[in-house]
C-alpha cells in the first residue's frame, strides 16, 4: 500500500493521491480481467464458465478508475491547493501505523497475548507519556481480561506463543 | 391479524430471563462500542460475532441485534457532549446538539436525541412487523432474474444516492465484487485469483474487512485530527427528562417526516448517514425556526437522529425476506446468520418462524431496554470518553486484530485487516464510499449466481431481465438510479442552476 509507506518529504497533494488510487483500482482491474480469460471468459456445456461475470466486473473497475483519473487530470489546476496530508498529519498517523505493522508480526511470532502488552505499553510511554505504574497496569490487564473473556469463557483459542506454553497452554 | 399473533409468540420467545440479559449485555455492549472511536456498529458486531458461536442462535441474534441499536444510541453520546460524531450517522447530530451543551442544555439534547432515536426505531420496527411478511411472502416467487434485479437495485441505489462521486462509487463497489471472487468458483470449482497461494483459498472475508476498513482506518484518521477530548459535562436526571418530553410531542411532524425518510433511506441501502443528512436538511428548510439551525434547536437534534435510527432498524428488512442487507452492519448480521445455519430470505419466514418473530419481538424490547438504559447511564459513557486516546488506541487496535484473527483462526486475516485498515484511511480521505465495498464483497456470490443462473435459463441473453413486467420495472429503476447523478447534473445544466450541493 502506497499511503503510508511514501517518506514524508513533504505534504502528499490530493491529485497525486487520486491518481495513485486510481491507478491502484486500474491494476487490480487488469488483473480481474487477466485472471477471468485465464479461466475462461465464455461458455462451456454446463453454462457460463468462471471468469464470466468477474470479467464484466474488472472492466466496470478498471473504466470507472480511469473516469476517476481522467476527472482528476481535468480539474488538475483546480486541484492543486489540496493537501491529502500535510507532515504534521503524516506523523501521527505513521506513529500508529508502524508499531501496528510490528505488532502483527509480533503476534505471528510471539502470540497474541505478550504482543499486546508490548504494544500497548510502548504505545502508552511513547505516545501518552506514562510513568511505568499505569502502564503496566493497562498493558497487563487488557490481555489478562481478553485471556480469560476468550480462552477461559468461550474457549476461542487465540494465537500464543513461548510464554503461554511455559505456563501450560 | 396474524401478525400479530406471530408477533406475540415472538415476544414469549424474547422474552426469558436469559434472552433479557444478553440484551442487557448486548445494549451495554452496544453503546460502550457507539462511544469509542474506530469501533462501530459494523466492525463491533463484526468483533463480537464470533463470541455468540456457544449460545442458541435466538439468543445470539437478539444479543447481536442489541449491540446494534446500542451503537446507534452511544453515536448520539460523544456528538452531543464531545462534538466528536462517535459514528458516521451522528454527524448531522452534531449541528445543533453540540451547540445545545454549549448553552448548558445538553441533559435536553440527549434526551432529546435518545427519544427521537427510540421513536424512528419504533417506526421502523412496526413497518418490519406489518411489511415484512408480506415482502417475504411475495418475494417466494422470485426466481434468480428478480434476484439479480433486487441486488441490482440495491448497488444501482448506492450510486443513484450516495454523496459521493458516481465513479467512486462505482470502483468501491467493482473493487468488493473483485474482492469477493477470489478463491473457489462454488459453480464450477475452479479457483480464481489465488495465484497459488493456499491462504486465498477461502477468498476474502468481509468480516475482516469490515473491521480493518472501519476500525483501523478510524484509527487513522483520529490519529492524524490529533485528537484530544474536550468535552462538556452532561448532567440528566427525571426533571430535565419529563421537561424535554413535554416538548417533543410539538416536533411531531419533523418526526413523522424523519421516519419516512429513515425508513425509505434503510430499506433501499442508502443507509443511516445520508438518510440523517437528508432529514435534517429537510427539517431546517420546512422548520419555522430554520435560520436558527446550527446554533443549539432541539429540533435539529430531533430529525437527524430519528432518521438515522429508523433507517438502521428498517435497513434489517431486506436483509430478513430477501436476503439483501440495506447497510454494513445489517451485512454482518446476515454473516451471523449464514454462520448459524440460518439462511435470510422469504423462506425463513416459513421455516424459522419462532427465530423470526423472537427476533423481531425483540427489536421492541430492546430498544425499550436501550432507552432506558442510556438515559440512566449517560455520565459513566461520558467518563469513557475522557480516557486518554494514547490508551484508548492501542487497546481499540488489539481489539481488531482478535477479531480479525477469530473469524477464520487465520494470522493471514489479521495482515488482511492491517490493509484492509490502510486502504480504509486512503478511501476515506479521497471520498470513496465503504458501504458499497462492503456490500458487494457479501452480496459478490449472491449475485454471480443468481446472474449465472438467469443467463443459463435464458442461453446469454440479457433479454431475460425484461422478460416480465415485474423483474423489467425493478430493473428499469435500477437503471434510473444509476443513471441519477447524470440525469441530475443533466437538468442542472438545462436549468442553468446547480441543483445539489456538490463537493467535487
Amino acid at each position: 500500500m502506497a499511503t503510508n509507506n511514501k517518506a514524508p518529504a513533504g505534504p502528499v497533494t490530493t491529485r497525486w493521491m487520486e491518481l495513485v488510487v486510481a491507478l491502484a483500482l486500474v491494476i487490480i482491474g487488469a488483473i480481474v480481467i487477466v485472471d477471468s480469460h485465464r479461466v475462461g471468459i465464455g461458455w462451456s456445456e454446463d453454462g457460463p464458465r468462471s471468469g464470466y461475470f468477474p470479467n464484466i466486473i474488472g472492466w466496470i473497475l478498471t473504466a470507472a478508475a480511469f473516469w476517476i483519473a481522467g476527472e482528476t487530470l481535468f480539474k488538475w489546476k483546480a486541484l492543486a491547493g489540496k493537501v491529502f496530508v500535510t507532515r504534521d498529519e503524516m506523523k501521527p498517523v505513521l506513529s500508529m501505523f508502524v508499531p501496528t505493522v510490528v505488532y502483527v508480526a509480533l503476534v505471528a511470532l510471539i502470540g497474541i497475548y505478550v504482543a499486546s502488552a508490548v504494544y500497548i505499553a510502548t504505545f502508552m510511554m511513547w505516545q501518552g507519556k506514562y510513568k511505568w505504574p499505569p502502564t503496566l497496569g493497562v498493558s497487563i490487564g487488557v490481555p489478562v481480561a481478553v485471556f480469560l473473556l476468550f480462552e477461559v469463557w468461550f474457549l476461542i483459542p487465540l494465537p500464543k506463543g513461548p510464554l503461554e506454553h511455559l505456563l501450560g497452554y | 391479524m396474524e401478525e400479530i399473533s406471530n408477533l406475540m409468540q415472538g415476544f414469549a420467545v424474547a422474552l426469558t430471563w436469559q434472552n433479557l440479559l444478553f440484551m442487557l449485555v448486548g445494549i451495554l455492549l452496544g453503546v460502550l462500542i457507539g462511544v469509542l472511536p474506530g469501533l462501530g456498529g459494523a466492525n463491533g458486531v463484526a468483533i463480537l460475532l464470533p463470541l455468540t458461536f456457544s449460545i442458541p442462535p435466538t439468543s445470539a441474534i437478539i444479543m447481536l441485534s442489541c449491540i446494534y441499536w446500542g451503537a446507534l444510541f452511544g453515536g448520539a453520546i460523544t456528538s452531543v457532549l464531545f462534538n466528536i460524531p462517535g459514528e458516521p450517522w451522528s454527524v448531522a447530530t452534531t449541528f445543533d446538539g453540540f451547540p445545545m451543551s454549549q448553552k448548558g442544555r445538553a441533559g435536553e439534547a440527549l434526551t432529546a436525541a435518545f427519544t427521537s432515536s427510540f421513536v424512528g426505531a419504533l417506526f421502523a420496527v412496526l413497518l418490519i412487523t406489518f411489511l415484512a411478511p408480506l415482502v417475504a411472502r411475495f418475494a417466494l416467487k422470485f426466481g434468480p432474474p428478480e434476484y439479480f434485479a433486487i441486488q441490482l437495485l440495491t448497488f444501482c441505489s448506492f450510486v443513484g444516492m450516495g454523496r459521493e462521486p458516481a465513479a467512486k462509487t462505482i470502483a468501491s463497489m467493482m473493487l468488493g465484487f473483485a474482492l469477493a471472487a477470489v478463491g473457489l468458483d462454488t459453480v464450477t470449482g475452479t479457483l480464481r485469483m489465488t495465484f497459488g497461494q493456499t491462504h486465498m483459498l477461502q477468498g476474502f472475508d468481509f468480516l475482516v474487512a469490515v473491521i480493518g476498513l472501519f476500525g483501523l482506518g478510524e484509527i487513522f484518521l483520529t490519529m492524524e485530527e490529533g485528537l484530544s477530548f474536550k468535552g462538556t459535562r452532561a448532567k440528566i436526571d427525571f426533571n430535565i427528562v419529563w421537561r424535554t418530553w413535554k416538548t417533543l410531542p410539538r416536533y411531531w411532524i419533523t418526526s413523522l417526516r424523519s421516519c419516512v425518510i429513515g425508513c425509505w433511506m434503510g430499506i433501499t441501502p442508502g443507509g443511516a448517514t445520508p438518510a440523517s443528512f437528508m432529514s435534517y436538511g429537510m427539517a431546517r428548510r420546512f422548520s419555522k425556526t430554520g435560520n436558527k439551525f446550527g446554533e443549539g434547536e432541539i429540533e435539529g437534534v430531533i430529525a437527524p437522529e430519528t432518521a438515522a435510527h429508523a433507517a438502521g432498524t428498517s435497513a434489517l428488512l431486506p436483509m430478513l425476506t430477501l436476503g439483501i442487507p440495506g447497510s454494513p452492519t445489517a451485512a454482518v448480521l446476515l454473516g451471523g446468520l449464514l454462520i448459524w445455519g440460518l439462511q435470510p430470505g422469504p423462506l425463513l419466514f416459513v421455516e424459522k418462524k419462532e427465530f423470526v418473530w423472537g427476533l423481531i419481538a425483540s427489536m421492541y424490547l430492546g430498544n425499550i431496554v436501550g432507552l432506558l438504559i442510556v438515559l440512566t447511564t449517560v455520565p459513566w459513557w461520558a467518563a469513557i470518553l475522557r480516557i486518554p486516546f494514547a490508551i484508548i488506541a492501542p487497546v481499540i487496535v488489539v481489539i481488531c486484530a482478535i477479531g480479525a484473527y477469530t473469524v477464520h483462526n487465520n494470522m493471514f486475516d489479521v495482515v488482511m485487516m492491517l490493509v484492509f485498515g490502510v486502504v480504509g484511511y486512503a478511501f476515506k480521505k479521497l471520498k470513496y464510499p465503504l458501504a458499497p465495498l462492503v456490500l458487494a464483497l457479501v452480496l459478490g456470490d449472491m449475485a454471480e449466481t443468481s446472474f449465472r443462473q438467469s443467463m443459463l435459463l435464458s442461453a446469454g441473453s440479457m433479454t431475460i431481465f425484461y422478460s416480465n413486467g415485474l423483474v423489467g420495472s425493478i430493473v428499469t429503476l435500477a437503471l434510473f438510479l444509476l443513471s441519477w447523478p447524470l440525469i441530475s447534473r443533466g437538468l442542472a445544466f438545462v436549468r442553468k442552476r446547480p441543483v445539489a450541493p456538490k463537493e467535487a
